[in-house]
């Protein structure tokens, strides 16, 4: 089934209602699987318990930028192929993307009191994810701020590609600038610094994470497109009506 | 329902359904809260220092926000016509428009504003003053708004002009509500001082606000 | 009760609008206002509800209640719609119920009245032009007030609806009370009186056909057709 298929949104419901359950139950698994891992993993020795924080915090960051990813690449179809579901995409993944940013923010703020002293600092990497954030509140701004779908649509879809300067500004800011934030230590070039027995845990964590960001997204569009249904009944009913 | 209560609850049910609802004025108090360190540079005793005023001037400019829309809407589309219709004193329909307008942009500005205290390193008295300074103060910028609104309402794009109205009457509101934010950081002076004058320009403007409003609208209908 | 108005004149924006308007309609009488775009029925209107202020001349009710002002006593139908788009159509017209009127209204039986009880919930910015103007007039069923002003109200109107809005000002008439409606075209009701507004000599008031006496309703009114005025002894009045 190609991507030009799946432009039918009937045939995307259909999908999306086998899919859902699959992708609902491998997440459970995962993280069953996850968790049990986390628990296992003996405490560091300078940071104590507190590191497990790291295996919500570090996923979030990931599926944050994915987030935004997966909205770049609809925006793209919005403006370029003007592919249908693309509208639909980019709506439904707003929210959920900066929800793990949000996750983020929130486990590294917790983290970095008993770690760095302080709740919040003004460093390159903390800031560029906070501007992350703030554009995902943009973006769902307009989506609620535009009457119409196909408007609003467009709108934040050049949002989105003019904001996605911001996910390699993320990524390189712990080289670029001199932070307080750890450099990176899991996607760098002469590969990952972490030790395996925090590293496979933290791969099992973040891939839960992934099928929950993926089972939830279909879930959002299925919603949105039930929601537009939605709409065009209500205008059918009004225009019925002499 | 009585006249005023419908008013009320029509107010607050356009303002959480239209333009991204009540959530619209806390983004744009955490945006502007969060240029101020990207200008000033990340010194956080500096930030901490001033960060009551920059949340005092953030919490202004967002209340401005949904002000100049207040009356201009409802005399587009002519509903500004059937309230002068209606047989509430317009004195006190003024004075609801008001309070809808406080439930759903200043009241949401308190409550975000210790979350946004963190990112300019403000401590817990620190953000205890400010949330109490807010609390009482935002009312005041609502109600002394509302004459500006009133003034520009048959403006079309007259939310400039309600800025530039609005903001000289707010300078003593501002003045005693960063006084009080900061006294409990710094200074000799108490934070009473500060904080029951900034109460008693909040009843002031509750009073002053809808019958000045309300006598501009009069003039711009005529 | 009557309403009297002498001499009115209007300036808006440093010109004249009019002057020298001078009408006078009782219970049960509609008031035809005519003339040319731009000649000031609206502002009449307006100058009668206290929307503009009356630069010259009087305006007096007599019989109504003297604690409120005649805006306060008046329904104004005027070219907008005064409807929320992100309220439902029960929403916005119970608002309007609760604000001008005096207690709870049902607002169930209005809505049937003008065709929309169906689509009640349905948020107001759905509706088409024809069925925001049904829902503005069934604020005027909705609270009870002896004056209706109403401006060009069967513009955006099909005939059906258009037939509606007649029925109910001519119940509004049987029960006493007083429409002044500036128009263009024909109004469907006969009108007890006309002003016109516009004309090279000052404006002064006829009378149409169906009579001029008070408590006009007594005098059988013909079936709906379109009512024309008289050509007055003067030549004038013809509708253009």
């Amino acid at each position: 089934m190609a991507i030009v298929d799946l432009a039918n949104p009937s045939r995307f419901l259909n999908l999306a209602n086998r899919a859902i359950p699959w992708f609902g139950g491998a997440a459970v698994l995962a993280f069953a699987f996850g968790l049990n891992q986390v628990a296992a993993v003996p405490d560091d020795y300078q940071q104590g318990a507190t590191v497990k924080i790291m295996f919500l915090h570090v996923p979030g960051a990931w599926l944050g930028m994915l987030g935004w990813a997966v909205m770049t690449i609809a925006a793209l179809g919005t403006l370029v192929w003007r592919h249908p579901l693309a509208d639909v995409t980019a709506k439904a993944a707003a929210p959920i993307g900066a929800a793990f940013t949000l996750m983020c923010l929130v486990t590294g703020s917790l983290w970095g009191r008993p770690m760095w002293g302080t709740y919040w600092v003004w460093d390159a990497r903390l800031t560029s994810v906070l501007v992350l954030f703030l554009l995902y509140l943009g973006v769902i701004a307009v989506w609620r701020t535009v009457e119409d779908p196909s408007r609003a649509a467009r709108a934040a879809a050049i949002l989105t590609i003019v904001g996605a300067l911001d996910l390699p500004i993320i990524k390189f800011s712990v080289d670029w600038w001199n932070t307080l934030h750890q450099p990176a230590s899991v996607l760098r070039g002469g590969g990952p610094t972490i030790h395996p027995t925090f590293l496979m845990p933290l791969l099992i964590m973040a891939s839960a994470f992934t099928l929950l960001f993926a089972a939830l997204l279909l879930a959002a569009m299925r919603n949105e497109i039930l929601r537009r249904r939605v709409r065009t009944l209500r205008l059918l009913q009004a225009s019925a009506v002499t | 329902m009585t006249a005023l209560a419908a008013m009320l609850v029509r107010d607050m049910r356009i303002a959480v359904r239209v333009g991204g609802g009540a959530l619209m004025g806390v983004l744009f108090f955490l945006v502007v809260a969060a240029m101020v360190p990207f200008a000033l540079g990340p010194d956080l005793a500096l930030l901490k220092r001033i960060g009551p005023a920059i949340l005092w001037l953030a919490a202004l400019l967002a209340s401005l926000l949904a002000l100049d829309r207040l009356f201009a809407a409802d005399q587009e589309d002519g509903s500004l016509d059937l309230i002068l219709m209606g047989r509430a004193p317009l004195e006190l329909v003024v004075a609801i428009k008001g309070v809808a307008h406080w439930l759903t942009t200043g009241l949401p500005l308190v409550v975000a504003a210790p979350l946004i205290g963190l990112f300019l390193n403000l401590d817990g008295p620190a953000e205890a003053a400010l949330v109490l300074t807010l609390l009482v103060g935002t009312p005041a910028l609502t109600f002394i708004g509302l004459i500006g609104a009133a003034i520009a309402v048959t403006l079309r794009r007259g939310g400039l002009l309600v800025a530039v109205l609005v903001l000289p009457l707010t300078v003593p509101v501002l003045i005693f509500g960063v006084a009080a934010a900061n006294a409990v950081s710094s200074g000799p002076v108490p934070f009473g001082t500060p904080f029951t004058i900034l109460c008693a320009l909040t009843l002031a403007s509750l009073v002053v606000g809808p019958f000045a409003a309300a006598a501009a609208l009069r003039q711009e209908m005529e | 009760m009557r309403l009297t108005a002498s001499n009115l004149a209007c300036r808006r924006g440093g010109r004249e609008v009019f002057a020298g308007v001078s009408f006078s309609v009782a219970s049960g009488e509609l008031l035809a206002i005519r003339g040319r775009n731009g000649a000031g029925k609206s502002s009449l209107l307006r100058m009668v509800v206290g929307l503009v202020r009356v630069a010259d001349g009087q305006l007096a009710l007599e019989a109504g209640d003297p604690e409120l002002a005649i805006g306060e006593q008046a329904h104004y139908l005027g070219h907008q719609d005064a409807l929320k788009p992100s309220l439902s159509v029960r929403e916005n017209l119970q608002f309007w119920a609760d604000f001008l009127g005096t207690g709870a209204a049902a607002i169930g039986e209005p809505l049937a009245r003008v065709g929309l009880e169906t689509l009640a919930d349905l948020p107001a910015a759905y509706l088409s032009a024809g069925q925001r103007r049904r829902l503005s007039i069934a604020r005027l069923l909705v609270v009870t007030r002896p004056i209706w002003l109403l401006d060009e109200p069967l513009s955006a109107l099909d005939a059906v609806a258009q037939q509606s809005l007649t029925e109910f000002m001519r119940g509004h008439l049987a029960a006493g009370g007083v429409i002044l409606a500036a128009t263009h075209g024909a109004l469907g009701l006969p009108a007890a009186r006309e002003v016109w507004l516009g004309q090279a000599s000052s404006p002064r008031v006829e009378e149409g056909w169906g009579g001029g006496s008070e408590g006009g309703a007594t005098t059988p009114a013909p079936a709906p057709r379109l009512a024309t005025p008289t050509p007055s002894p003067s030549g004038k009045g013809e509708e253009p």
